[in-house]
């Protein structure tokens, strides 16, 4: 038997701790983005095991949508207060004051889309050279490709085909001025990875992700939250369902799952069983085969 | 016939919070079907989900394959779909009631070579493809020898496409024994071999019906049974300085810990330890991990350590156990696998060195040999090495710094190499 031996959940976070690590001692300026969703929190909660006692050493970085579900803008607010976080919130909203951004029209508006040249300007003018994420491979096919260390030039955009080889653990996160990282520390991570350390951490989460009773309404045979936001068409009509999320992004285009799973470990176990990816109720990589390929060459998360 | 359940959907078993992983990366030459055994084995170990499988039903449709072309789940980028082949190292998992998987699928294109070396450097077990209808080609021999190189732990050869050779024990045989030849001169002693079809499925998930006289175990059955590294008190202690924690505030006030990731062996609370290059001693005075204080920490955990003197220690410091030192050195002799652009050349330029945690400046010294792959043979008259070229090479850093042979020490004995100008990786370097 092997006297020393790690789970596969303490290797994945030892790992990332190394990759949070490495952000802190290469970079002048990181931030973590931070969406309320359970990846940006396993993220935090990753930065507060590898730098304690001290605080995590960069601060929080919020691209408001406007589109939020409210449940998210407490928890957010709520764990920046308990743990002393810094949080800056850069607002689509601005973006689309100041005439940065045009509002998409018809019933599947989004503003999905107008998030990353929010986050480019926001990038620019705070001048962070790093940008951490809860970005996973597993998720989507081209995020499969990501290093954890992955290079953006002065334009904020990937170039997929001509990324820089990671070997080991040496990670070349050298720059000239401009350019940024985003680094995607749980890179190695799966959906379930991340709820049973959820689970094994004890980690406070959204009650988004619980069940719950919910005005919603079906189209495209995704099931929607019933919000100002997302004008119905006529044939829609707005139903009271026993729903939860699996992921959380901006409202207009994230989908919730009949759910009646309550706790961490009843997730968990919906999560073994289930037949679709997460990113299935998400109509924001919908759009075509490679919409996130598309979206990450413009700078996108 | 693939299994029924889905793998972890086994929610009872005790230890699904203690799984353990294996790393393993894929090999072979363009079309050898490294994609379809991937797509074959996940989908057949239940862990593509229906909407992935929906969206690769229809695009294969829509491009008139005649079959569902599971190669599509790993091709992500526009340009692999298009032109069919994959360019970059693509990374999937997947999990057993046993095992946690991560897969580097990497291209077999000769000028994507540098991403074979890429997805082997974290590997614990390669599976390299042979086409059946081909035998040993020049791609087997370089990925093999890649392979050997990074001290991949397991080597598994998958015969592929014996659908296409009638599934004849005779062809597995003879590719067999031309393989052997070839890997006894790489220091390739104990690879397995399975006969397959990845798409068909034999002998993947499940045993191949077509191949009765196969008496080895599946590809999926294979990966589940290989041993993982050991982690033993013996082992050489080495602790790369990656980062000084310093709170500020009063709380905290003398606090002052140098966190990293172990790359080998054990440290324990009250053990003497050496920092080097300075060769200043101490002794742990506590491991610190998220709030928690711990007895003992091994590879690869990340922890903090605090010393019971105040020393100087930063960033590249490497902190050993005192009864067994590394190396420190301004000499390095590598063996490189050359992954970018420009040319590699004496004197030509400085690089960056970046060696654990430590970054320094080097010349290079001497090109000694370039390696012929397909021969084995030292070319030592060839002193310009270029894009996919192995070498090996003297270099000069212009800082001392620790090291240990990569024979010896996955970590602490590997490097890359930097191009100045562009900030580029252009070199993966193995310490001799």
């Amino acid at each position: 038997m092997n006297q020393h031996h790690l789970s596969h959940l303490k290797e994945l976070e030892s790992e990332s701790i190394f990759v949070l690590r490495e952000v802190a001692a290469q970079f002048e300026k990181p931030v973590l983005l931070f969406s309320g969703g359970k990846d940006s929190i396993v993220c935090f909660h990753l930065a507060r095991k590898a730098f304690a006692p001290a605080k995590v050493p960069f601060p929080l970085l919020h691209i408001d949508t406007g589109h939020n579900f409210e449940e998210t803008i407490i928890y957010r607010d709520n764990l920046v207060t308990k743990y002393g976080a810094q949080l800056i919130v850069a607002s689509v909203q601005d973006s689309i004051d100041t005439g940065r951004v045009t509002e998409e029209k018809g019933f599947n508006a989004s503003r999905n889309v107008l998030q990353t040249v929010t986050l480019l300007d926001t990038i620019e003018s705070y001048k962070f050279d790093a940008l951490i994420g809860g970005a996973r491979r597993d998720e989507e096919k081209a995020r499969a490709k990501e290093r954890f260390f992955s290079h953006r030039d002065e334009f904020g955009q990937w170039d997929p085909k001509n990324q820089r080889p990671e070997l080991w653990n040496l990670f070349n996160g050298r720059r000239n001025i401009g350019e940024h990282f985003r680094v995607f520390p749980i890179s190695n991570w799966t959906e379930m990875d991340v709820w049973q350390y959820i689970l094994q951490e004890k980690i406070e989460i959204p009650s988004l992700y619980f069940t719950h009773q919910r005005e919603c309404f079906i189209r495209d045979k995704v099931i929607y939250a019933h919000a100002n936001v997302i004008p119905l068409k006529p044939n829609e009509k707005v139903e009271t369902m026993q729903v939860r999320f699996r992921t959380i992004g901006d409202i207009s285009c994230t989908g919730a799952v009949l759910s009646s799973a309550a706790t961490i470990e009843e997730i968990v176990e919906e999560v073994a069983a289930t037949r679709t990816t997460e990113r299935g109720s998400r109509i924001d990589d919908k759009r075509s085969d490679a919409a996130m390929e598309d979206r990450k060459k413009q700078g996108y998360f | 016939m693939a299994k029924k359940q889905h793998p972890i959907s086994d929610i009872e078993h005790p230890s699904y919070l203690d799984m353990d992983l294996l790393r393993f990366t894929t090999a072979g030459s363009v079309d050898d079907g490294k994609s379809t055994l991937i797509g074959r084995l996940l989908y057949d170990s239940k862990s593509i989900f229906e909407d992935q499988y929906e969206a690769v039903k229809a695009t294969s449709k829509k491009r008139g394959d005649e079959y569902v072309n599971l190669a599509l789940l790993t091709d992500g980028l526009r340009a692999e779909r298009e032109q069919g082949i994959t360019i970059d190292v693509a990374y999937r998992y997947f999990a057993t009631p046993k095992r946690k998987f991560i897969i580097a699928d990497t291209p077999g294109h000769i000028q994507y070579t540098r991403n074979m070396v890429t997805g082997a450097s974290t590997a614990n077990a390669a599976l390299i493809l042979i086409d059946a209808r081909k035998g040993v080609v020049e791609q087997t021999k370089r990925h093999s020898y890649i392979a050997s190189l990074l001290r991949i732990q397991h080597i598994i050869i998958c015969i592929n496409k014996m659908d296409l050779v009638e599934y004849k024990e005779d062809v597995f045989k003879n590719i067999k024994k031309e393989y052997e030849e070839f890997a006894s001169q790489i220091n390739i002693t104990n690879a397995h071999f399975i006969p397959i079809s990845a798409l068909s499925g034999d002998n993947v998930v499940t045993a191949s019906k077509n191949m009765k006289w196969f008496k080895g175990r599946t590809v999926l059955a294979l990966l589940e049974s290989l041993s993982l590294p050991e982690i033993n008190n013996t082992d050489a202690a080495r602790f790369p300085v990656q980062y000084v924690i310093r709170p500020i505030g009063n709380e905290h006030h003398d606090y002052r810990s140098y966190a990293g990731r172990i790359a080998s062996g054990v440290f324990a609370k009250g053990d003497d330890v050496t920092i080097l290059p300075s060769g200043i001693t101490s002794k742990i005075k506590s491991i610190d991990f998220g709030g928690n204080k711990l007895q003992q920490a091994f590879a690869p955990m990340s922890v903090a350590f605090t010393l019971e003197d105040n020393i100087d220690a930063s960033r590249g410091n490497m902190i050993v156990k005192s009864d067994n030192n590394s190396t420190v050195t301004h000499d390095i002799d590598l063996m490189i696998c050359w992954l970018g652009d420009i040319k590699l050349m004496e004197h030509s330029r400085k690089f960056i060195l970046k060696h654990t945690t430590n970054e320094v400046r080097c010349i290079i010294k001497e090109v000694r040999y370039k390696l012929n792959i397909n021969t084995l043979q030292k070319i030592e008259n060839e002193k310009v090495i270029g894009i996919n070229d192995i070498a090996c090479i003297a270099i000069r850093t212009t800082m001392p710094v620790v090291i240990d042979k990569y024979s010896n020490n996955r970590i602490t004995g590997s490097v890359i190499l930097i191009d100045e100008s562009s900030n580029v990786t252009v070199g993966a370097g193995m310490i001799l």
